[in-house]
């Protein structure tokens, strides 16, 4: 399934566009969404489990499964205030 | 009353929300755009948010204090955007009973915003280089795993 990952910060800095699609095998996980990610942008993989995933608004787990009509979302370590 | 502005925030009109006849105490906290950091000199910040998952955190988060400390108001705005040196870009307010409740209140409101609602600043440094700015410590509020103690 293909899952569009937007991206924020950092991370869009690396992927130079606000998304990235990725296909991932049906009910790949957060985690395999990851390093499928991090293949693609290593400079973003760098960063490791510092960075962190949304799925539908709610931070989620590397062992989160995915849908392929979520929200999903690449979320940098936050530096807001 | 949760808020994503790309506008000065406006620190009386926030006051006015949360102010009552039910409150002792009014509280408000205001992060600005410092100068220096580690020597380094700030020329403006640009701050950018995954939108609807701040406000939807910010708002938990607002909840999340009423309930706890009993808060009569609670009102939070962050700023989006260039900001210059000295402005405002995060705003919490509230209001309680008694001044305890308002101060821990604030405290953990924007220690807690810090951590997790998604928001992130870029440093625009005068010498015109620019930098986004990833804390080491996680969102989570764990140490990030096998960090070197950092030494003076």
């Amino acid at each position: 399934m293909r899952i569009r990952v937007q991206m924020f910060a950092i991370a869009r800095q690396h992927a130079g566009a606000d998304s990235v699609e990725l296909e991932v095998p049906a009910g790949a996980t957060v985690g395999e969404l990851r390093e499928s990610l991090f293949r693609r942008l290593p400079e973003l993989g760098a960063l490791g489990t510092r960075v962190l995933f949304a799925v539908d608004g709610e931070y989620a787990g590397d062992a989160s499964p995915l849908r392929s009509d979520c929200e999903v979302a690449c979320i940098p370590p936050v530096s807001g205030g | 009353m949760i808020e994503l502005t790309r506008e000065p925030i406006d620190t009386t009109a926030l006051l006015q929300r949360i102010q009552s006849p039910a409150a002792g105490a009014v509280l408000l906290f205001l992060g600005t755009v410092r100068e220096f950091t580690a020597g380094r000199q700030t020329a403006r910040l640009e701050y950018e948010a995954y939108e609807t998952m701040a406000r939807s955190k910010m708002a938990e988060l607002a909840d999340a204090a009423v309930e706890r400390w009993n808060l009569v108001g609670c009102a939070i705005v962050h700023r989006l955007g260039t900001l210059e040196l000295g402005e405002a870009s995060v705003a919490v307010a509230v209001s309680s009973a008694h001044r305890a409740a308002s101060f821990a209140a604030g405290q953990w409101l924007i220690d807690t915003l810090k951590d997790v609602v998604p928001v992130w600043k870029r440093e625009i440094w005068s010498d015109g280089s620019t930098e986004w700015v990833h804390p080491e410590k996680c969102p989570t509020g764990a140490p990030p795993p096998s960090l070197p103690e950092s030494r003076a």
